[in-house]
């Protein structure tokens, strides 16, 4: 069942398209990521979807709702955190919740209990009554999140989520958050600049350049249908060979290919211009001339390089 | 609309308020010079000329360019006790209504263009709220404080203008008919003006400094009355005071009517005209 379906959905803001032609569907129980720079229409997507934002264009139901007629009560089963923190410092971390809880309509009793459930679930029992202003940049995230989560939301938009966190904390809110997606059926959507973050958490993945989705599927995905170009673009491919054969093998292979650049260090040659699916042929050559091969290291291609392949020059208005 | 998430907002916002140094203190700053020192000021103020009589003769003439109504109002009075009425009881009322504008401009400043500034307003512009109950939610979180304040300034006033003025009237001037409509009356109805104003033009602000700024030109209408009265083209009356109440209200139906229909939380992103 799709949480989230639109359909070449556009936004401008005067001339600019912040968001462009977007057609995505997101089913109940992904983790979705949403990558782009800065500027590439991942917040408009999310105040577009959660009706702080009326489109332009196209349709989108979230929820089995529309965000333009029914905003508040998709915000009723939605959690957003901003790409800012949006805590007021001068509250403690008790009055934030609380009050959250009390916009989003929970009864008053029911609220310490939820408060020492969350921010215990974040390791922030011990701030309970602290003000924000006292607390640690990683600790206003989490408190953050505690507060995107504090409502049980069906549908959880991360900005950001692990910006001002490190390694540690960051691995936590990824259990915690694959947890909420598993145990309570939550749909998360993650937009984030952290490409391993996306890779490590991440269903399916989005990009987004100037408003337009140019590209979509899974890491894996993402990663096989690009990684030609990836390798290419990025990584030498090492072959190992002995000292003695090395000339030869250089001048074999620059013979073959004209399009690749070979660099010779002590044990190996470094292949510049090849792709994943060049190598065999690669290989062939060199041992049709009888070059010896003693090993083969082909980097694996991450979804890191996959973005910066899309986002290479030679992609751009693509 | 839901009240109990218009309640919500308004605990909310109250909360946020009552942590705030830079809300506070003009709050109480304001109502305790110009309610407290004045009063004191303009009665101990005859005893400290070269010569006591000449100067309550010279001041009590004031009363020469009043209206006739306010004449009537004062005949008996000897001059000092004509200069303590007519300070006391009339000149300040203009003044006493700037502390529930005042108190209703800080807070709306603060409710959107100080939430803008301090980037906390996404959070808000993210809760299951209408955009209705966004903007009465802050109208009311301004509104109450503004009334707090507002009665609490009128307790003080009283307080201190009945002691400073019983060694001259031997009687308490306050509470009085014109007052108790000013501070139940039309007290209430200035400060929704104010906020109403604020608010609108906080939501298409950055910064609370700006919003502040923007929002002064509310206190026209009061400084009109001030200086109205003081010169002696009008006096507050009772009648005069009722009517004017029923005129702020009446602004206040329009800017809240206004106000709903052209809020939009979308626009506080954008910065859109409504």
């Amino acid at each position: 069942m799709s949480v989230i379906r639109t359909l070449q959905l556009t936004r401008y803001f005067g001339e600019k398209a912040a968001v462009k032609d977007l057609s995505i569907t997101i089913e109940r129980g992904e983790i979705f990521g949403l990558l782009g720079h800065n500027g590439a229409g991942k917040t408009t997507s999310i105040r577009l979807l959660t009706g702080i934002l009326s489109g332009h264009g196209g349709t989108m139901e979230v929820l089995g709702l529309s965000p333009e007629k029914d905003g508040p009560a998709i915000r009723a089963r939605t959690g957003v955190l901003p790409e800012t923190h949006a805590l007021d410092e001068r509250m403690t971390a008790f009055d934030t919740l609380r009050l959250h809880g009390l916009t989003f309509g929970w009864a008053p009793r029911a609220i310490p209990a939820r408060i020492e459930e969350v921010l215990a679930a974040f390791d922030l029992s011990e701030q309970t009554h602290q003000r924000i202003r006292r607390l640690s940049k990683g600790m206003k995230q989490r408190l953050a999140l505690a507060r995107t989560l504090f409502h049980r939301p069906e549908l959880i938009f991360l900005d950001e989520p692990t910006s001002a966190l490190d390694p540690v904390a960051r691995q936590s809110v990824h259990t915690f958050l694959t947890g909420v997606v598993q145990s309570e059926g939550a749909t998360a959507v993650v937009c984030t600049h952290n490409l391993n973050e996306a890779q490590a958490i991440c269903d399916r993945v989005g990009v987004l350049e100037n408003g337009r989705l140019i590209a979509l599927g899974t890491p894996a995905e993402l990663i096989a249908g690009l990684s030609e170009q990836a390798t290419r673009a990025d990584h030498p491919v090492l072959f190992e060979v002995p000292p003695e054969e090395m000339d030869r093998a250089c001048e074999v292979l620059k013979q073959a290919h004209s399009r690749i650049h070979v660099e010779k260090n002590s044990h190996s040659l470094r292949v510049h211009g090849v792709g994943r699916a060049q190598v065999p042929d690669v290989v062939e050559c060199l041992v049709q001339h009888h070059i010896r091969i003693y090993a083969i290291n082909v980097p694996p291609v991450s979804l890191t390089d996959v973005y910066m392949a899309l986002h290479s020059p030679r992609n751009a208005g693509q | 609309m839901h009240f109990s998430a218009v309640f919500a907002l308004v605990r909310r916002d109250l909360k946020i308020v009552s942590q705030s140094r830079g809300v506070l203190l003009p709050m109480l700053v304001v109502p305790v010079l110009s309610l407290v020192l004045l009063p004191v000021l303009a009665v101990v103020a005859p005893s400290l000329g070269d010569s006591e009589q000449a100067t309550v003769l010279a001041l009590s003439r004031i009363v020469d360019w009043m209206s006739v109504g306010l004449q009537d109002q004062l005949a008996g009075y000897t001059d000092l006790q004509k200069w303590v009425v007519l300070v006391l009881v009339y000149f300040l009322a203009p003044l006493y209504l700037i502390v529930p504008l005042m108190v209703a401009s800080v807070v709306a400043a603060d409710s959107f263009a100080g939430e803008k500034e301090r980037k906390t307003l996404e959070a808000l512009l993210y809760t299951p709220t209408t955009d209705a109950e966004l903007f009465f939610g802050k109208v009311l979180a301004a509104w109450l404080p503004a009334m707090a304040v507002s009665l609490g300034s009128f307790l003080l006033y009283a307080t201190v203008a009945n002691w400073v003025a019983w060694p001259v009237l031997n009687r308490l001037l306050f509470p009085n008919a014109i007052w108790l409509i000013l501070v139940f009356w039309v007290a209430p109805a200035v400060a929704a003006m104010g906020l109403s104003v604020t608010v609108l033009i906080s939501s298409r602000v950055q910064s609370f400094q700006e919003a502040f700024q923007l929002g002064g030109f509310v206190v026209l209408p009061i400084v009109v009355l001030l200086v109205g009265q003081v010169s002696g083209v009008m006096y507050f009356s009772k009648g005069m005071v009722a009517l004017l109440g029923l005129g702020f209200w009446l602004i206040d139906a329009a800017l809240l009517v206004i106000g709903a229909r052209i809020f939009r939380r979308e626009n506080l992103l954008t910065g859109d005209p409504g």
